[in-house]
């Protein structure tokens, strides 16, 4: 473990070591000032920036499902749901595949396939996201649209709840595509994590469990997951932070519209997605410009929080 | 020793006529519309040998186009949406349009062939409303007696991106359906009630294709391209017309410039008989105090080049040339308004 | 392995019915088997996501690979347009992001490492770099873009490095910071033992020592700001033409495939698939660099 360095007393006549140091230890203390200094600004730049559309629609910003660049309303709650359903939608279906895969990396596969198949599901996370978009649109969304959704509509056209969260017509694009494409965006990340944490656990416990004969199963049931259970939910906030704030991915499937509906299929936005979309366009000034930024403040809250909670459950477990 | 400074030195002659050739080069930049992007594009590619002059235009949309020359970022800005007077006369902006372009209507329903489905505007309007629902609504099979019409739900697409397409659009909607009018208006990115959206003009086609029962809106240029199944509107003298450039060099031809100031001509539901409804010329925007008058001499140049050899390019690309008296007009207008000399 | 079945005591159930013993052994190892299938289910589903992302760029990318790739500039559709300048404005993006991030990701993880070790300070200071290390990329550009090419009036290939530079930070911040703390305080007691003076010991020993981590840090940092396209979108723009003013405008390729996949145009769509081969294929190299020197050295 480190400890601090004690100075032996000045050299003297060495005036570089009386000035290095100071000088150098400065430098290092005045960025580390300047990395706060970068995020206070980002938050003060953000916030300030939406400040009009505040001021305009008060707290029912955050609520109003309007947004119209005609009659100049708008409302956050269609991109905050957007950018909140598909990221959740996501965790559920990247989760499972998470764990299934940090369960075979550190207990089913032999010793010699564990580092080219870890490997591999590492360079998935590598993949800039813009990839992730081309090939959502180009190779998913057909997919969907002319085998999947219409599968799934007629399948459970009629049953009362089920036929609303899944109705036509199947265009392909929306949310449970988009959550998708997040999915397998985000399942490198928790899946690495979640072998990080599994391998923290001491063999002795696995060991002394197999040895009053426990199956595997039983082993990651009973030892693994509730030793690292802080940790592996840490994993996850890290995944969810992530799917929050993707654009690229997300902007070619989510299909721009300005709607709450609970088709699974529908389409709606993100607030990266209405940003990327609709930036451009915003005349400087407007209370368009104004609103998107404002939106950019509130995914920034939210990204925040969850990735505050994630550091402080992961922190521990993995580092010092 | 001696071949390697010779060498060398031919090495920087030669770079430093290549660099005094770089700078005999104006580069102008401009950015908007990307219903125009490809005529200006292939006029900068066809004079750049001519005139010296290269062009950067960035399609980010109309709307970013006019918000970037405001902001004075770029030499132009380009726009499917006419500015109103009083936003060009707050920015100091003059206004003048290159070109004209139609948009098609593009559907996807089986058994259908191109051109044959026939469609109104406030039936369209209604569609996209959410008013009518099914393919095999009354009167979209009133309108179409000898067509077989499934019970097919209908998929409306529209842009996703703000784009001057959907401004025209939009704006052909409004006249032809109050309710949109109120409800919903036109702009370069609207409220949309019902469908999907897809990025770009190759969304919306692609999204169109593949889902049984769409229908979607797009440049007459790339539905001509890609062979899009494309549907008849009827025009304001009543009578069904396919998107052919025929139907739009006639409603370009109706049309009067004389009445509308700052050149902001709308072009959608134009008289005569076989004259395509949905139509719009698409402008560009140059300061009237530029920072840099060589600049605003170039762009001047460059778009004069575009309407005295560059008529033929814009017609290969279904674009309809503007009248020999409005490019008059806009040298004049340039003249008056512009400093900076050709 | 079934339970053991030493009948011990007077208590019913598997300890004393071997027939309950053997039904509850076989119905633990079934379940186990399902639950193991379908974690090689799993993991086969993860790889074949892998394969079919990389065979759709191979299978569509390779098919406009060509020398035109590489000499021409973007050009108007039909024109047999390359991706020149988007690969050098790429390259020369990327390359001053990361002289201007790395320089300042390894300042600020000098101090957590050694100056500041749990002190309030250094504490706050990391987890703003874990903050920024997840942020949403897309607010860093729309940050710099209020900060830069809004007062300035312009888009540049500087405000672009800048948003680029900005993502380097924190992950070199983290290398950084992981690498010298895994240096023996043997080392650094000898140098001082031997007279140096503190800045010495850090910039002779430490960083000597944790160098091939530190670089395989600006690998992966450079990995991944080579394929952001948001933070771009709104600094640097883009440019059809051949430009390396850092003043003006600058292509960059994740935002030109960003604008030809949505683009109307066949000749356009291939380039976009190109690009995203070619963007991938550096990438991917990129981290495979990076694995093989962290593997090197240790």
């Amino acid at each position: 473990m480190q400890q601090a360095i004690a100075l032996p007393a000045s050299r003297s006549g060495r005036r570089n070591s009386r000035l290095g140091d100071p000088i150098f230890a400065g430098l290092a203390r005045g960025s580390g000032i300047l990395v706060l200094l970068l995020l206070g600004s980002l938050i003060l730049s953000l916030f300030i920036g939406g400040l009009p559309a505040f001021r305009r629609f008060g707290f029912n910003f955050l609520f109003s499902t309007e947004w119209d660049p005609v009659h100049q309303v708008f409302g956050a709650a269609v991109s905050v749901y957007g950018t909140l359903i598909t990221s959740v939608l996501a965790l559920v279906f990247a989760v499972p595949l998470a764990f299934g895969i940090a369960f075979y990396l550190t207990e089913l596969a032999p010793s010699w396939l564990r580092r080219p198949v870890g490997t591999a599901i590492e360079l998935l996370a590598a993949i800039p996201s813009i990839i992730y978009g081309m090939w959502g649109f180009f190779v998913i969304v057909p997919i969907m649209s002319q085998y999947i959704e219409p599968t799934l509509i007629n399948l459970f056209d009629g049953i009362p709840v089920l036929q609303d969260l899944f109705a036509g017509p199947p265009f392909g694009t929306g949310i449970f595509t988009a959550a998708m494409i997040l999915a397998v965006m985000v399942l490198p990340f928790i899946a690495a994590t979640m072998r990080d944490v599994f391998n923290t656990v001491p063999p002795v416990f696995k060991e002394s469990a197999y040895g009053v004969g426990c199956t595997t199963w039983e082993v990651m049931r009973s030892i693994v997951l509730p030793y690292t259970r802080v940790s592996v939910v840490g994993g996850i906030m890290l995944g969810l932070g992530r799917a929050l704030g993707e654009t690229m991915a997300v902007t070619f499937v989510i299909g721009n519209a300005d709607r709450i509906s609970p088709n699974l299929f529908s389409s709606s936005n993100t607030i990266a997605s209405i940003v990327a979309l609709e930036f451009p366009e915003s005349p400087t000034g407007s209370l368009k410009l104004a609103s998107l930024l404002a939106l950019g403040f509130i995914l920034f809250v939210i990204s925040f929080i969850v990735l505050a909670i994630s550091r402080m459950l992961l922190r521990p477990k993995l580092k010092a | 020793m001696r071949p390697a400074i010779t060498a060398a030195a031919i090495g920087l002659a030669a770079g430093l006529v290549a660099a005094q050739q770089a700078q005999a080069d104006i580069q102008i930049t401009g950015a908007g519309s990307t219903f125009a992007a490809p005529i200006y594009a292939k006029w900068g590619d066809a004079s750049s040998s001519t005139t010296g002059i290269k062009l950067n235009y960035q399609a980010i949309g109309s709307g970013a186009g006019i918000n970037q020359i405001n902001n004075r970022t770029v030499d132009f800005g380009a726009s499917d949406m006419p500015v109103a007077a009083d936003q060009l006369t707050a920015h100091k902006l003059m206004q003048f349009p290159t070109v004209i372009g139609g948009v098609d209507i593009i559907v996807n329903i089986p058994g259908v062939k191109p051109n044959q489905l026939k469609l109104t505007g406030p039936v369209l309007a209604d569609i996209y409303l959410g008013t009518i629902t099914k393919w095999n609504d009354k009167q979209i099979v009133a309108l179409n007696p000898g067509l077989k019409l499934p019970s097919l739900a209908i998929a409306p697409v529209h842009r996703a991106d703000g784009s001057g397409t959907t401004f025209v659009f939009t704006d052909y909607l409004g006249m032809q359906s109050p309710e949109w009018k109120t409800k919903v208006g036109s702009s370069t990115s609207v409220a949309w009630p019902v469908g999907a959206g897809a990025k770009g003009s190759d969304g919306v086609a692609g999204t169109v294709h593949q889902i049984k029962g769409g229908i979607g809106y797009d440049e007459s240029a790339y539905a001509e391209q890609n062979h899009l199944t494309t549907a008849l509107l009827k025009n304001k003298a009543g009578k069904f017309v396919a998107p052919t450039m025929a139907a739009f060099e006639a409603s370009a031809g109706n049309a009067d410039w004389s009445k509308v100031q700052n050149f902001a001509i709308d072009l959608n539901n134009e008289p005569g008989a076989t004259s395509w409804p949905i139509e719009s010329a698409t402008f560009v925007l140059l300061p009237i105090d530029p920072k840099d008058a060589n600049q605003s001499a170039a762009v001047k140049k460059f778009f004069d080049w575009g309407f005295t050899h560059g008529s033929a390019i814009a017609k290969r690309l279904l674009y309809i040339p503007l009248p020999a008296s409005v490019h008059n007009a806009i040298r004049a207008a340039w003249k008056k308004d512009v400093p900076g000399t050709m | 392995m079934s339970a053991s079945t030493t009948a011990a005591g007077a208590h019913p159930g598997p300890a004393r019915d071997q027939g309950v013993a053997r039904a509850l052994g076989r119905r633990r190892l079934r379940s186990n088997r399902i639950i193991e299938a379908l974690c090689i289910v799993a993991t086969v589903l993860g790889l074949l996501l892998l394969a079919s992302i990389l065979v759709t760029l191979i299978w569509r990318g390779a098919a406009g690979l060509s020398l035109t790739v590489f000499t021409n500039n973007t050009k108007p559709p039909g024109s047999h347009g390359g991706l020149l300048n988007a690969i050098v404005g790429t390259l020369i993006q990327t390359g001053i992001g990361t002289l201007i991030g790395t320089p300042i990701g390894l300042m600020v993880g000098t101090y957590l490492a050694e100056y500041g070790h749990r002190s309030w300070l250094a504490d706050t200071v990391r987890f703003v770099s874990d903050v920024l290390l997840s942020a949403p990329s897309i607010l860093i550009g729309l940050f710099v873009y209020e900060l830069v090419v809004d007062p300035f009036g312009g888009f540049s290939g500087i405000a672009g490095s800048l948003a680029l530079a900005v993502l380097v930070i924190p992950i070199v911040v983290r290398t950084t910071e992981d690498m010298l703390q895994l240096i023996p305080s043997e080392l650094r007691e000898a140098a001082v033992a031997l007279g140096a003076p503190k800045w010495t010991v850090i910039v002779r020993i430490c960083y000597r020592a944790a160098k091939d981590g530190i670089l395989t840090g600006i690998l992966l940092a450079v990995a991944r700001i080579a394929g952001e396209t948001a933070p771009l979108l709104f600094t640097s723009l883009g440019n059809l033409n051949w430009s390396i003013s850092l003043s003006q405008p600058m292509a960059s390729l994740p935002v030109t495939i960003y604008q030809y996949a949505g683009s109307a145009f066949n000749d356009w769509v291939q380039l976009a698939w190109v690009g995203a081969l070619l963007i991938t294929v550096g990438v991917l190299a990129l981290n495979i660099a990076a694995r093989l020197v962290l593997r090197a050295r240790s």
